[in-house]
């Protein structure tokens, strides 16, 4: 009970972690960037080849940080700055074809075998004994990075200028440029905080599963974009909340399924969102609106 | 007439090849207010989107300061210097009153942005009063006094309004007119857009009127009372 508890919070705040991520790029951009899995297995490469040259275990989480980073900057003014005012469907597509070149590219450099990537080994040993013995200190370590994480987010959002900036724009672009708002300053931004994410999100998935294949994240990015679209993606805390919920179904599934239905625990998790979506179309976690009479 | 501020010089814009502004050509000196007046679809608005960067010209020139700003995006054009209270008013509803006048602190050069925050809640202190409220919970006549507020707090060399009493009543009409005559005191230079056309007139140092996208007539505010002047250059 308390390890399904724990594995509960633990995929849910990484969930979340790339719910902020993929929310943040949305909002400013009205962009959903499906390729934001490919960027975590860019990150979760990165590790592998550290692991295979010895490298100390800060370069390796350095470098892995640096190339997420790099790629998101890369995918910014390469692909979303010239995109910009582009139909969403076609940003969309975009992405996707980016998603594509990115696997292809990892499958024809590294191939279809797994890479392993042992990076804090440490942290996969139980937390206690008794009780915690089931518990691993990468799950307590994945829930407060993402406290973290989400706490440092929430204060520059609300208490710095280029916060409110980024606030304003995820509301109302347009306004916010007529403002005076810099769009590439605030977009970069929302890019670069986005692509931390996901090198974060990289480490620990990483450290929880250390066989690097060419879909690595795949599965759990579609969860997640599942997830943000399920909580609302309009809003930055309904899209985190959904991300939230959705790693929190996926893992209480996964834990109290027998491994005979095991391969079952998709079909739960996404009937579970098609109930939710019939339930509450604009969102789950979208702010309830009074009703409109219509008026004969 | 004062040294020209603002010049359009044969702006010409379009949508899909349907032509919005035919050959507009307009001036506004430092410290004026001008009116630009005209029936719905006659391109008043398209005017400040196209100074703004929102639209780009089809041919012709916009002069800011003696300096070309055509084809600059919407971000540089406000920090040029030139602030516009939209249509609408575009407030941020679920931001605080505060948080939208800090807003307009993005477009403003140079530093003393609390001050210019604290001298505006006194010249609207409604936006004193409500500071901590989301901008969306404010009556249209607040809102708008908060959107010419945020436009002032870049302290522009011109404000551009776009129809600042557009869904008021006659009575917030009133409020936001003496507002409008207080930023004149200021010596802020203004182009104000409306659909009031009397009332623009006689409130403007000069007022040009525009229909079908191009110039109708100048008017001064001696003109104000000649309605038959006035209906001409809207239908004639």
């Amino acid at each position: 009970m308390l390890q399904t508890a724990f594995n509960a919070l633990a995929l849910g705040s990484v969930y979340a972690l790339m719910a902020v991520g993929i929310g943040l790029v949305f909002g400013v951009l009205r962009l959903v960037n499906f390729a934001y899995g490919q960027l975590i297995m860019a990150g979760a490469y990165t590790l592998a080849i550290g692991s295979e040259h010895s490298w100390p275990q800060w370069a390796s989480v350095l470098a892995c940080f640096g190339v997420v980073i790099g790629l998101s900057l890369l995918l910014e003014v390469g692909l979303f700055r010239p995109l910009r005012g582009a139909s969403p469907a076609t940003m969309l597509v975009a992405t996707f074809a980016v998603a594509f070149l990115l696997q292809s590219i990892a499958l024809l450099k590294f191939g279809s075998l797994v890479k392993t990537a042992s990076i804090f080994p440490g942290l996969f040993d139980p937390v206690g004994h008794g009780q915690f013995e089931t518990v691993r200190k990468i799950t307590i370590v994945a829930i407060v990075a993402a406290m973290v994480a989400l706490a440092a987010l929430t204060l520059l959002l609300a208490k710095t200028t280029i916060g409110l900036h980024m606030r304003a724009a995820a509301a109302d672009f347009r306004t916010a440029r007529l403002l005076g708002v810099r769009a590439n300053e605030v977009v970069t931004l929302a890019v670069v905080i986005s692509g931390v994410l996901a090198a974060a999100v990289a480490v620990i998935l990483v450290v929880e599963d250390p066989f690097v294949e060419p879909q690595f994240a795949l599965r759990d990015t579609i969860i997640v974009l599942v997830g943000v679209v399920v909580g609302g993606l309009d809003r930055l805390w309904t899209a985190t909340l959904g991300g939230f919920a959705i790693g929190v179904a996926t893992s209480v599934f996964t834990d109290e399924l027998s491994s005979a239905h095991s391969v079952y625990v998709d079909s739960f998790v996404f009937g579970l969102v098609i109930i939710v979506l019939l339930l509450r179309p604009e969102g789950l976690f979208a702010p309830f609106r009074a009703r409109t009479v219509e008026r004969a | 007439m004062p040294e020209a501020l603002l010049e359009l010089d044969r702006l010409e814009v379009a949508y899909d090849g349907v032509p919005a502004l035919r050959g507009l050509s307009l001036s506004v000196g430092r410290g004026e207010i001008v009116g630009l007046i005209g029936p719905n679809g006659a391109g008043k608005s398209t005017t400040l989107n196209a100074i703004m960067g929102l639209v780009p010209p089809r041919a012709g020139d916009i002069r800011f300061a003696g300096r070309s700003i055509k084809g600059r995006p919407p971000e540089r054009v406000a920090r040029a210097g030139i602030a516009l209270v939209p249509e609408g008013r575009r407030i941020y509803p679920n931001l605080t009153v505060d948080e939208n006048l800090r807003l307009g602190l993005a477009g403003r050069r140079g530093s003393g942005g609390d001050g210019v925050i604290e001298s505006l809640r006194q010249l609207f202190p409604i936006l004193d009063r409500y500071r901590k409220r989301p901008g969306g919970v404010l009556s249209g006549g607040e809102q708008q006094q908060l959107a010419i507020a945020r436009a002032l707090a870049a302290e522009p060399d011109l404000l551009l309004l776009d129809e600042p009493s557009l869904g008021l009543a006659p009575t917030v009409v009133d409020a936001v007119f003496e507002r409008l005559a207080e930023i004149r005191e200021r010596g802020v230079t203004t182009l104000l857009v409306e659909q009031r056309a009397q009332r623009t007139v006689a409130f403007a140092d000069r007022t040009y009127a525009l229909a079908n996208g191009e110039l109708r007539g100048i008017f001064g505010p001696a003109d104000a009372g000649n309605t038959d002047k006035l209906v001409a250059a809207y239908f004639g």
